[in-house]
């Protein structure tokens, strides 16, 4: 049976693709002031902020006087110096009054015995410009995410926002440069829906699910940065991918931060305190990247644990099991589920995981979309907003420090949302829809319901996240990396012959999953051709053949564009230096 | 064990054919296997016509509840030989729900039912500048309630829900109290109002179906004798 070209289309003011964290946070806003709808691939607390665990970052001073200065220099030292200071300025400073904000709405935070909300140390957070430690974490048992996104869900039922659940986006509208909603497909029923909004924010998530050791949810596949590179506008940072360096070995999924924070450490088959070496002073605790590269070294030079010699040991046992069950319970679980491994007795096999997409769509401290204009300088996309871990601000450079993700979502979603809103007031009428509007997205649903290619869609992807492991993943050269090119262009054109088994309309996965793998090789192009061509080791990206972080060459953001022919070109922009009101952080040897 | 049969409930709207039974044969592929990496096998070198929701893949989205050899459970979560009778797995949908695809129900009554128990802080007394402070003792009371991930194994495998249409279930009724619970919250009142019903709570009867189905160990039976005592409390 044909699929029905027919299209709904909704008008709303202003409309949110994606219901995590920064999608809820600004649908929130938003809907305060003008009619606002989300869609969601997902039922919203299905999204992947819910498996975030350790906690969200805020100087709240809870346990030792902080200041969001400390929290902005720390932000900026583990950006490697890519993140752009007024944005990271910004989310320093609105920090508490987020998590503040958090806690009115009903987030159940683990407390500290006077009543105030717990924190806890994470990787990268100093008191004093580095001086000593902080707890700066401000956490839920090890369930953050679960209870920040359950409550935010919570608020919004209780605001009654409007939701199209288990909607996925086919196309980004643009009419001249404007953007005016999206065209989606109803995963259940199956059908065509055109949401022309005043403004749209994408709020869509990651895509370190191109990575085959990942942490990320099936969901993570780059959906928005993808559509965003097909409607001709670049993505930022493509190639600064996280890998957290304690993913269960074998499943890949994560052992929060946390662990380390509550007094966790690392060995390697000799039993050695590896870190100790890498990172001096800031051994276990030093930034992700860091050590990362510390059990993949170890790995790399036969020092790895197991009959394979290829996972670091996480050690935990050592605090006690009712310390363990009571702030780490999580953690217990997925290590009992996962490695079989009662943590509470021995520690956890653990290696590098792809975990979060530092890279995405460039926007300005206002989550408005921005672009290199006509004269070469920044402009705004009009009624474009992004935020969370789909937007890159920047404020998390080349690599983003543990907690800095769910204060991203909060800051950046509550201040898209404003934005939206006063955009969406200030407009008046909705912007013109362009000729054929959603033409491209019916017609990607229509060519693979009706393609007899043949191929089947599965090995492509399997293989695809195989490749990007093996050629782009924690370390990275050229040859590994042209050669993966190669083999991208190959996995394309495989693409190009996938044909679908199933052709109904209801509840259509293999629909889905096949565009899920057209939006993964747009992303994995354009990590390819950003980590090839930047010759320096920065944060997340490091090159074996070119160690060094090189400022005179590349302390420069990168903006990928999408050719027709899948291919990508690049441009670059400069790193925004200048904060708010304080004075800037000034390049510096990043030493932990 | 080098196979397994998963035996699945298959149905398709569109194709006008009764929901039906299909086997497959699964390969172990590396040990502790998880139900959902079985399923992915099928769809992706079998059959690309299975449905199934997944999300996280660990356990916390609540995505994939399926009942499987009779019991609710998360195919994320489960290892494939933790739950294999005589090499062979029954995959059915959650019992008790309208089918859409395969193994996804449509879980809009079962949300609606979540909905109407005002499942939000409730406050009116103004929030202060800095954070509520509710003490270790106040937060335990919480443990074994926000944990929730409304997978719906709970509800969908209580003979109460399946029997009354209007019977709120577990899984609502453990969310409620959640918040009757929090020492933040002042909305008990309008929320007891709302389960002071002939079918809202009081049509538990004390199953345990629910204890057993949580793939987060969690107690609704518990929560819901909480919420019974409350009224009755508050009556008498």
């Amino acid at each position: 049976m044909p699929i029905s070209d027919n299209i709904t289309i909704h008008r709303v003011d202003a409309l949110v693709v994606g219901a995590g964290g920064s999608g809820l946070r600004a649908a929130l806003e938003a809907g305060r002031q003008v009619n606002t709808a989300v869609i969601s691939q997902v039922f919203p607390t299905r999204s992947h902020t819910v498996s975030a665990q350790g906690g969200i970052g805020a100087s709240l001073s809870n346990v030792e006087q902080d200041d969001w200065r400390y929290h902005m220099f720390d932000t900026v030292k583990g950006s490697d110096w890519l993140g752009d200071q007024d944005a990271i300025e910004f989310m320093c400073r609105e920090a508490p009054s987020v998590v503040i904000e958090l806690e009115h709405m009903g987030l159940p935070f683990s407390r500290m015995d006077d009543g105030r909300i717990y924190q806890r140390a994470f990787g990268g957070h100093t008191s004093k410009f580095g001086a000593g430690s902080v707890h700066r974490s401000c956490a839920a048992a090890d369930r953050t995410g679960h209870a920040m996104l359950h409550t935010l869900f919570e608020e919004c039922l209780k605001h009654g926002v409007r939701f199209y659940n288990e909607f996925y986006m086919l196309e980004l509208i643009v009419n001249q440069g404007v953007v005016c909603g999206v065209l989606a497909w109803d995963m259940v029923k199956g059908g065509f829906h055109l949401f022309h909004a005043k403004a749209t924010l994408f709020a869509t998530g990651g895509y370190s699910r191109v990575y085959r050791t990942t942490s990320n949810a099936h969901i993570c596949t780059g959906d928005g940065a993808a559509l965003t590179l097909r409607a001709g506008l670049p993505c930022e940072d493509m190639e600064f991918v996280q890998f957290h360096p304690t993913g269960i070995y074998g499943a890949g999924n994560l052992i929060t931060e946390g662990v380390r924070g509550e007094g966790g450490y690392l060995v390697n088959c000799h039993k050695d305190r590896f870190m100790e070496v890498c990172a001096p002073h800031e051994k276990d605790l030093a930034c992700r990247d860091v050590v990362s590269r510390g059990i993949a070294e170890e790995v790399r030079h036969g020092r790895g644990c197991g009959p394979n010699k290829d996972y670091a040991l996480l050690h935990i046992e050592h605090i006690g099991k009712e310390k363990i069950m009571e702030r780490l319970p999580g953690i217990w679980e997925l290590a009992m589920v996962f490695a079989g491994v009662d943590c509470t007795k021995e520690p956890i096999p653990v290696v590098p995981t792809g975990h979060y997409s530092m890279g995405g769509i460039p926007t300005d401290r206002f989550a408005q979309v921005v672009a290199p204009g006509p004269d070469g300088g920044e402009q705004v996309v009009p009624g474009f907003y992004a935020a969370g871990e789909a937007a890159c601000a920047s404020v998390h450079g080349a690599n983003r420090l543990g907690t800095n993700s769910l204060l991203d979502l909060m800051v950046f979603g509550r201040e898209g949302g404003k934005q939206m809103a006063r955009y969406a007031m200030d407009l008046g009428d909705w912007p013109e829809l362009p000729e054929n509007a959603g033409a491209k997205g019916l017609a990607e649903v229509q060519g693979l319901m009706e393609s007899k290619g043949g191929q089947r869609l599965g090995v492509i992807m399997e293989t695809l996240r195989a490749d990007m492991e093996r050629h782009c993943g924690v370390f990275r050269t050229e040859a590994d990396m042209v050669e993966l090119k190669h083999k991208l262009k190959a996995h394309r054109a495989a693409f190009a012959q996938v044909s679908l088994a199933d052709h109904g309309a209801a509840y259509n996965l293999d629909l889905i999953e096949a565009l899920e793998l057209g939006h993964m090789l747009d992303v994995c192009a354009a990590i390819t051709e950003g980590a090839l061509a930047r010759q320096e080791s920065r944060g997340g990206h490091y090159r074996d053949d070119f160690p060094n972080r090189d400022d005179d060459n590349w302390h420069q953001h990168t903006l990928s564009y999408l050719e027709p022919d899948g291919g990508v070109s690049l441009a670059y922009k400069p790193v925004r230096m200048q904060p708010l009101t304080v004075e800037s952080i000034a390049l510096a040897e990043r030493k932990y | 064990m080098d196979s397994v049969t998963f035996t699945i409930l298959r149905y398709d709207p569109a194709s006008g054919q009764e929901p039906h039974y299909q086997d497959y044969q699964v390969k172990i592929t590396k040990p502790g296997m998880m139900i959902l990496d079985g399923l992915n096998q099928i769809r992706w070198e079998q059959d690309g016509t299975l449905a199934y929701r997944r999300s996280c893949r660990e356990g916390v989205c609540g995505s994939d509840g399926v009942n499987v050899n009779g019991a609710n459970m998360l195919t994320c979560v489960t290892h494939i030989e933790e739950v294999a009778k005589n090499g062979r797995l029954v995959i059915q949908p959650l019992p008790g729900l309208p089918l859409v695809k395969d193994l996804v129900v449509d879980l809009d009554d079962f949300l609606q039912k979540y909905f109407t128990v005002k499942p939000y802080l409730i406050t009116r007394t103004p929030d202060p500048d800095k954070e509520r402070l509710q003490t270790p003792a106040e937060r335990k009371k919480l443990d074994g309630l926000y944990e929730c991930i409304l997978c719906a194994c709970c509800s969908s495998s209580c003979p109460s829900y399946w029997a009354d249409p209007r019977y709120l279930g577990p899984s609502a009724l453990l969310n409620v109290w959640r918040f009757i619970e929090d020492s933040r919250d002042e909305g008990a009142d309008e929320r007891l109002d709302i389960l002071d019903d002939h079918h809202a709570s009081w049509r538990c009867h004390t199953i345990l179906n629910c204890v057993e189905a949580c793939p987060k160990g969690l107690n609704p039976t518990k929560a819901i004798a909480g919420i019974k005592k409350a009224l009755v409390n508050r009556r008498f």
